[in-house]
């Protein structure tokens, strides 16, 4: 059986400038996978590519084995692939609801509705009506989250969630996280933060200046390993 | 006193023409307004898209014998797919960057517009028949009448702001508009082609613009080249009502036909000239114009 997302040998370009050098990588259903790594090392890219935002060739990404690479963002995410973004990038015109709810814009079929985030993120139920500036940072990236959830997506994949917020906002934010991955959602997770990417994930890659460095179970994986695939010293 | 009394009835009746006025104006401004508050995009060629419109509801007229109405039911939805076609063809590659090629296209299209109806309808003004409706009005009082066609299209004008403002505010499409507008690569990920979504504004902007068109040729005639004078007016509306509110931008055509009103009662010369001062006011009082949108 092919896993859920697949890429082989995977390159992606800013102009002439080469920022993945032949990632190999997958997911299966229900899995939660970290990618960590430095600054540069690849991993925004990695996602951007997956999701269409960058240009790569038809066989370099897979879903359930079928190519998908090169398609635009608006299709991937129609087959179910959601982007939460780094910086998390709301819609500054529209409220915490409407941001929602452009989540859901396609109305693919599932479990994930406005209900269902209100109950995964109770704070954001009294927020409904402000627009996103007028939020904290912990609350717009809940509302990210929630509008990537909104799509209803097969693979959920996080760009630095933890980015700029306080430990305790992120602890809560990797603990609904988790709820979500119980309830058997695929989710892909960039961090920089290698304790806490190992603590929540099943497996974790490394990159390196847009290669995999390493890949492993998380928790078997030790702390000099990574830090030599991570710096590569 | 008579005379103050007859004057202040003439008044009366120069305000309320003014305000009948500016619903044709609102209508003009209208679809601009779409398009900047979505797209960015400035459209130079909008004031000829209305005049093509008025012609193409005079060819209609003259080569099937169908009134007025047929031309909105045939007219409308036919610009709708010419505009979601120039979007979707052309004008989507210009947008993203700079903001000059947008301009610089759309000026181009200005003059293909205004040379082909001068080569397909000559220079001389047209109007169309509307079967006795242009002269048809309702008297008031002994000194004030009201044209039914201006307050039809004064009606239609109020009707289509609130459309825009109920479904930019409360549908999925409106929500997709404004989050394209707000960031379209975001929104591709939300699985919105903003490809798409920008033609679709287009196709609603040149819908507004062909019921525009087709009221203005009933209202006076109209000549290939008059695009650019209504493509002012819709600015100058615009300007007035403040950027990305429907509302402002009606407010701000209904202002404009007052001003226009009053202008002309002062001296016949002066009409137009009071609009263009009067948006310049605005420009040097309030440069984000009067209603402009107040968020969060």
């Amino acid at each position: 059986m092919s896993p859920l997302l697949e890429t082989r040998a995977l390159t992606a370009f800013y102009g002439d400038f080469q920022a993945l050098f032949g990632i190999d990588f997958e997911i299966d259903a229900g899995e939660v996978v970290a990618i960590v790594g430095a600054n540069s090392a690849g991993k925004s890219t990695f996602l951007g590519a997956v999701c269409g935002l960058l240009r790569v060739s038809a066989s370099q990404v897979l879903l359930d084995g079928d190519p998908v690479g090169g398609l635009p963002a608006h299709r991937i995410a129609a087959q179910g692939i959601a982007l939460v973004p780094e910086g998390r990038r709301l819609f500054p015109s529209l409220t915490v609801e409407e941001n929602l709810l452009a989540g859901g814009y396609l109305g693919r079929s599932g479990e994930w509705n406005l209900d269902r985030v209100y109950a995964l993120f109770p704070a954001l139920r009294a927020r409904r009506r402000a627009f996103p500036e007028a939020l904290s940072g912990g609350e717009q990236q809940m509302t990210a989250i929630g509008r990537a959830l909104m799509a209803n997506p097969r693979l959920l994949a996080c760009d630095e969630i933890s980015l700029g917020l306080a430990p305790v906002v992120v602890r809560d934010l990797y603990a609904s996280l988790g709820d979500v991955a119980r309830a058997g959602l695929s989710i892909i997770v960039v961090e920089q933060d290698v304790s806490l990417a190992q603590r929540v994930s099943h497996r974790l890659y490394c990159f390196q200046e847009g290669r995999v460095s390493l890949v492993g179970v998380s928790l078997s994986l030790t702390r000099a390993e990574i830090s030599h695939a991570y710096f590569g010293v | 006193m008579p005379t103050s009394a007859s004057e202040l009835v003439g008044w009366a009746d120069t305000l309320l023409q003014g305000v009948l006025l500016g619903g044709l104006y609102a209508l003009f401004a209208m679809g601009l307004s779409l398009a900047f508050g979505v797209m960015r995009l400035v459209n130079i060629a909008h004031g000829d898209l209305i005049v093509l419109a008025s012609f193409a509801a005079i060819a209609l007229g003259l080569g099937t014998g169908w009134g007025p109405l047929a031309a909105f039911l045939v007219i409308v939805p036919a610009m709708a797919a010419l505009g979601y076609a120039l979007q979707r063809l052309m004008l989507n590659r210009t947008l993203g960057g700079d903001a000059l090629p947008p301009l610089l296209v759309t000026f181009g299209l200005s003059i293909v517009v205004q040379n082909g109806l001068l080569e397909a309808f000559s220079a001389d003004p047209r109007g169309l028949g509307a079967g006795g409706l242009e002269t048809a009005s309702i008297r008031l009082t002994s000194g004030i009448a009201v044209g039914w066609l201006p307050l039809i299209v004064f009606a239609v004008a109020a009707a289509i702001t609130l459309g825009l403002e109920r479904t930019f505010g409360r549908t999925r499409y409106g929500r997709a508009f404004r989050a394209a507008s707000d960031d379209p690569v975001t929104a591709e990920l939300m699985g919105m082609s903003h490809r798409h979504v920008y033609a679709l504004a287009m196709a609603v902007s040149l819908a507004i613009v062909a019921a525009a068109g087709i009221f203005l040729a009933m209202r006076t005639t109209v000549a290939p080249s008059d695009g650019p004078g209504y493509l002012l007016y819709a600015f100058e509306a615009v300007i007035i009502g403040g950027m990305g509110s429907f509302w402002g931008t009606w407010a701000g055509g209904i202002i404009l036909g007052v001003v226009q009103g009053v202008g002309f009662r002062l001296d016949p010369g002066w009409g137009i000239l009071a609009g263009h001062l009067a948006c310049l006011a605005v420009l040097l009082i309030r440069p984000r114009g009067l209603f402009p949108r107040t968020r969060g």
